[in-house]
């Protein structure tokens, strides 16, 4: 199933992981698509290559879901990786994306997880309707710009 | 299971390097690499071992430009072809757009060619993709290999479904990119006609 983002919804993530970023006291918030496409980020991402970073965590997160399916779990919804400077939290919304939370010794793993637990509900909610809207109307404003599209468009995209 | 960001106007869309332990997955990925422009790459990730075999994936972010307004990026990847690694081989299949086939034309390596295609149909199946659907198309690597068996020998015996065949030798990049070309194509036009 294809996933389609609207400015709307990529509108209400933002402000929702700008809060989170600073509520948690994060140095970064990033939102992940379970297959390793990046929807959005808050805070330092300027410093870091997000694009590895997406396609690293969805790695992680599906090695680790197999890990689960493995030993009779449904899924390990948080994952939580300890260094000496930084810290990664991961956690799963809605079975579809993740949420990546990197902290230093400014913020806590308590804080984190308390900030991260109240946003991923009003995560779920706006996903949720994502999801719908993209089962819903899949074509939505996509038709005009992709029905212009010919096969010669695609081939020029190699020459 | 292509990712459209409409606020972005882009297109994000993923296709898979497949084929058993050394037919040359990850060397297609690294020429296509050192040849890119560096506007139009990102960072490649090779999460390999210390002998350099792949052990979870290979991954290349690609800028290909804009068809009208849409930005097109595609997102590749490698399996660890060895067979022991079948758990991490069918977690990239996840949300894939398209598979390359890359089969190692050397005569000692058939029956592993076959094994790994019966082992894609199995683990696409299970990530709910059908072999026969998705746009997928055959590489036949390792052309200049002395034992490398006759293309129409190949080409008989490892097309599933009429694919396009492409003739490569990787190191040199002979077919790495007409492969590529051919798969992008393939899933683009996939992607338009299901929109």
């Amino acid at each position: 199933m294809d996933l389609i983002l609207y400015d709307e919804e990529l509108k209400e993530i933002q402000v929702l992981i700008d809060q989170l970023q600073v509520d948690a006291r994060a140095k970064i918030v990033f939102v992940v698509d379970k297959n390793g496409q990046q929807i959005t980020g808050a805070g330092e991402i300027g410093k870091i290559d997000t694009t590895s970073l997406a396609s690293l965590t969805a790695g992680n997160v599906a090695a680790t879901d197999g890990l689960a399916k493995l030993i009779g779990e449904k899924e390990f919804s948080i994952l939580f990786h300890e260094g000496e400077r930084d810290n990664v939290h991961i956690s799963i919304v809605s079975n579809r994306v993740i949420l990546i939370i990197i902290f230093d010794e400014r913020s806590s793993l308590g804080l984190v997880r308390l900030r991260v637990k109240k946003a991923s509900a009003e995560l779920a909610r706006i996903f949720l309707r994502i999801i719908e809207k993209t089962n819903t109307q899949p074509s939505a404003g996509l038709e005009a710009a992709f029905s212009e599209i010919t096969d010669d468009d695609i081939d020029n995209l190699f020459s | 299971m292509a990712f459209i960001n409409y606020a972005a106007r882009e297109v994000n869309c993923k296709i898979v390097y497949y084929g058993p332990g050394l037919c040359g997955k990850t060397t297609n990925l690294q020429w296509i690499y050192e040849k890119t422009n560096p506007d139009n790459k990102g960072k490649m990730i090779s999460l390999a071992t210390e002998t350099d075999r792949t052990l979870f994936f290979d991954f290349l972010p690609l800028d290909l430009g804009s068809i009208g307004s849409l930005k097109v990026r595609f997102h590749l990847y490698t399996v660890p072809g060895q067979v022991f690694y079948n758990a991490s081989r069918k977690l990239i299949l996840k949300g894939i757009d398209g598979v390359i086939f890359v089969a190692d034309s050397q005569e000692a390596r058939f029956d592993a060619n076959l094994e790994s295609i019966d082992n894609l149909d199995k683990n696409l199946k299970e990530q709910g993709f059908d072999l026969m659907k998705i746009p997928y198309v055959l590489q036949l690597n390792k052309r200049d290999m002395p034992t490398a068996l006759p293309v129409e020998t190949l080409t008989k015996e490892l097309n599933v479904k009429g694919e396009q065949v492409f003739e490569g030798v990787a190191p040199k990049g002979i077919g790495v990119y007409e492969t590529l070309k051919a798969a992008s194509k393939m899933v683009l036009k996939e992607l338009r006609r299901n929109t």
